[in-house]
């Protein structure tokens, strides 16, 4: 069991690594917009194609 | 809503134009804009777009022409990031976002324009980053694309880029995530310290370190995560009102300090569990309510973007355009047709109509001429102008406006509310309970005396009782919005209950705000829709104020020779016959006819004419919007006084009075008179204010509960407490029903958390409860709150 002694802060750093990402995340705008990404999903599932080519990049 | 435009929920006109085809549907539009912009997203293949939104596109009405500025270096050069492929970048404000469907449906639109490399929106605050080759497409295109959609873009400098609601939202999911990892991960100890208690098997090596991690992990929850509640302790402490942060705070910090002592001393109980438990459910509610006060604000973001950014200064060198700080009194700008007029002036040269309705509440564009004064934030409807400086600063019109408003927020009256009430008196009753607890406990077993006086906090600690309001409300917010009434502030929804009366403002709010072709009577052969044709070819081409109101109406093709006489009318040439619109003596000059006698007050006729006679008459009102008279009649059913201050002149508004059938109506007042107007309400009953315009930010402001259009200025609806979206005034009744039940279930959950809370008190005193328990307890009767409070969502009433 004294594995803990090692696990246990392994754990601990870990998790620190964790927070300084999402953090990082945050800082990034990533968590800026909370709602679209909801919708986003619905929309580009069912967008076409433009019809007309010459609106096309 | 049937009769209602597919694309801006705005009421149709008598003569629509054409329907447009969506998804093979004839959908109604109400103008050629909005046909338009229709017409443009079918044809990219973005119908979508109207599946998915929850809200009414903006009526797109592309005012400002000069996007062609923005394609040059110097005025590009303090906003865009310039990238090392050449390709530039740029932060955008923009105007008009109601819904994500908008994000998308901007993301795409752009996203077709060949230059553009990429486009990403964030609906939430409204900002826009567009990178784009400017080898292949100018900025210029892009704004006005945008324009044309009807979303206003304003680029922004890197110092605007980060709102500070953006940077409240991260550090709320900070304060979250942080709360929530660490108290999964003390969770996960705490079980082995439980499961080591049980079995008293433990070696106390393994505990010792249970304990220290337990005591690191929970740090950064105690002292960051559960930082906001220490800060409003205090704000409450010093303001001498103990809230609901007091005892929270109290709590935690005292849980978090004696286990740490005892993680020291190495003996006696912990509770980094129930320190960083109770953090994280007190967190996610709080983050709760944030979101949900955000998404209804989000209409607001532009607040204050009254003035143009930028101004055309005319010097001995020609033209340039300064930034507005750089102007100074005397200067003399160029202003163009269509453009925001930049700040106070006098016209120095040119002539045409302004039009002032959001400042002064005028419903028709005013004419103004050489000598007379302009007011920075109008609108230069139709002929170019040149104006001498009078005014800069803080010495405008709008800075006055701007001053009255935060005069006005400052003695914003504050209703009680019931929560804060209730939560006072047992804030200090459970303050004192705990600490006789804790006396008396040190007497008999001073061993046990703060493992029990900590049970006795948390098990009466007002979770539920905080809870119990944000729950009703933001449930009740959800529903609001389905109604059509975003909820900007939540307690508003407390204060709507009390509203006994509601005084409306006129223009742009009973009335739709924009002149419309009401009536039209012919007198010659010719049918309506052409006298209309012929009419809207003249208006079209002259650029008349008044031409608005034949906006999208289909023009005659024949009409030649087309002049304007400013202040008279426009004459022209149809068929080699010589016509005249515009006012009556003049039109019938031409026929050599006695003039038409003209008698209502609230609109403006004019009339078309020939050498023959008059054609047709045509009067154009500030129409008044379909659901007033049923919004008004069912406020009358709830008990309400109805009421009308106006900026707008007496025969305009009295008519409207008239036909609303309300004998409560006061005309000609600024901005302060109806302040001061709303104060003298007061004195008699909570007042309710529904406005729309920048003139009516202040009374907003004054009010119990301010409601903006969603139309309106952007001050306006900064200073809200609800938004009307879409429009929809008879939202306002139903409102107040959904208000009414959300009062009535935040006092069924007050009256459960503290009934709970009076039978648990005296158990947690006796020592009958263990710490674990309470929290058990206190979780259990939060659920039932909100529980509760989801009965709000359903639609049943």
């Amino acid at each position: 069991m004294n594995i803990l002694f090692v696990l246990l802060p392994l754990g601990l750093v870990l998790l620190a690594i964790a927070v300084i990402a999402f953090f990082w995340a945050v800082g990034n705008g990533q968590y800026d917009d909370l709602d679209s990404p909801a919708w986003r999903i619905l929309l580009d599932d069912e967008s076409k194609p433009p019809k007309d080519p010459k609106d096309s990049p | 809503m049937s009769e209602a435009c597919f694309h801006c929920g705005d009421p149709l006109p008598p003569h629509p134009p054409p329907p447009v085809i969506i998804n093979s549907q004839p959908k109604p539009v109400c103008c050629s804009g909005c046909a338009a912009v229709a017409a443009l997203i079918a044809g990219a293949g973005l119908e979508d777009f109207y599946r998915y939104r929850t809200a009414a596109a903006p009526r797109p009405e592309p005012a400002q022409d000069d996007w062609n500025a923005w394609d040059s270096d110097k005025a590009q050069q303090p906003l865009v990031r310039k990238l090392d492929n050449g390709h530039r970048e740029l932060v955008l404000l923009i105007e008009g976002i109601r819904c994500s469907a908008c994000g998308w449906l901007i993301e795409n639109l752009l996203g077709q324009v060949p230059g553009v490399q990429q486009v990403s929106v964030n609906p939430a605050s409204a900002r826009a980053v567009v990178t784009w080759d400017p080898a292949q497409v100018p900025l210029s295109v892009l704004l006005r694309k945008l324009d044309h959609l009807g979303y206003q873009p304003h680029p922004l400098a890197p110092g605007e880029q980060d709102s500070a609601a953006l940077r409240e939202q991260r550090a709320a999911i900070r304060r979250l995530a942080v709360a929530g990892l660490g108290m999964m991960q003390v969770m996960m100890y705490a079980v082995g310290l439980y499961a080591g208690a049980i079995h008293a098997g433990m070696d106390p090596q393994f505990e010792t370190l249970l304990r220290w991690v337990s005591a690191i992990v929970a740090t950064p929850v105690a002292l960051y995560a559960a930082f906001p509640f220490y800060r409003g302790a205090v704000r409450d402490l010093r303001a001498g009102r103990p809230g609901m942060d007091v005892p929270v705070s109290l709590a935690i910090g005292g849980a978090y300090t004696f286990s740490v002592w005892h993680v020291f001393i190495g003996q006696g109980e912990v509770y980094f569990d129930s320190v960083t438990m109770f953090t994280f459910f007190l967190t996610i509610a709080r983050f709760l309510e944030l979101m949900a006060r955000q998404r209804a604000g989000r209409a607001s973001i532009a607040l204050g973007r009254l003035l143009p950014a930028t101004a055309l200064r005319l010097s001995a060198q020609g033209e340039e355009r300064v930034a507005l700080a750089a102007l100074s009194i005397g200067d003399t700008l160029r202003i163009r047709p269509g453009e925001a007029i930049p700040t106070d002036g006098r016209i120095v040269s040119g002539r045409t109509h302004v039009d002032e309705s959001l400042l002064t509440g005028e419903s028709m564009p005013q004419a103004r001429q050489i000598g007379d004064a302009v007011i920075g934030g109008s609108t230069n409807t139709n002929g170019a102008i040149d104006i001498e400086v009078t005014q800069i600063g803080a010495d405008t019109v709008v800075a006055s406006v701007m001053r009255l408003l935060e005069r006005a927020q400052a003695e914003r009256p504050h209703i009680a509310r019931l929560a804060d009430r209730v939560a006072r008196i047992f804030v200090v009753t459970l303050l004192i309970a705990a600490s006789i607890t804790g006396a008396i406990w040190l007497q008999i077993a001073p061993e046990r005396a703060f493992e029990i006086t900590l049970a006795v906090l948390v098990v009466t600690c007002p979770c539920a009782l905080s809870l119990a309001t944000p729950a009703a409300l933001v449930n009740a917010t959800g529903r609001l919005a389905r109604d059509g009434l975003l909820v900007a502030r939540a307690d508003a929804i407390e204060r709507l209950v009390r509203i006994r009366h509601v005084v409306f403002d006129k223009t742009g709010t009973l009335t739709a705000g924009r002149i419309r072709l009401t009536d039209t009577h012919c007198f010659a052969p010719l049918s309506t829709e052409q006298s209309i044709a012929i009419a809207a070819a003249m208006e079209a081409e002259a650029g008349h104020p008044l031409a608005r109101a034949f906006d999208g109406q289909p023009r005659h093709a024949e009409v030649k020779a087309i002049e304007s006489h400013p202040g008279l009318g426009v004459t022209a040439t149809l068929n080699n016959q010589s016509l005249r619109l515009g006012r009556p003596d003049w039109v019938s000059e031409l026929s050599q006819s006695a003039p038409p006698a003209t008698d209502a007050a609230a609109s403006t006729i004019i009339f078309l004419g020939d050498q023959h006679g008059l054609i047709a008459r045509f009067e154009l009102t500030d129409a008044i919007r379909d659901d007033a008279a049923e919004a008004i009649r069912d406020l009358r059913a709830a008990g309400v006084h109805v009421s009308i201050a106006s900026g707008d002149a007496a025969p305009a508004v009295a008519a409207v009075a008239q036909q609303l059938d309300i004998d409560d109506w006061k005309a000609g007042l600024d901005p302060a008179g109806k302040l001061a107007l709303l104060e003298t309400y007061r004195q008699t009953a909570p007042v309710a204010m529904v406005g729309d315009g920048i003139n009516d930010a202040p009374v907003l402001a004054g009010a119990d509960v301010a409601i903006a259009l969603g139309s309106g200025a952007a001050i306006a609806h900064g200073n809200a407490d609800l938004l009307l979206a879409g429009e929809r005034l008879s939202a306002l009744a139903p409102g107040l029903a959904v208000a009414k039940r959300t009062r009535r279930i935040i006092r069924q959950n007050l009256i459960w958390a503290a009934s709970y809370n009076a039978c648990a008190l005296p158990l947690a005193a006796l020592g009958m409860i263990p710490p674990w328990a309470a929290a058990l307890g206190m979780s259990a009767s939060s659920l039932l709150v909100v529980g509760n409070a989801l009965r709000l969502s359903r639609s049943a009433s």
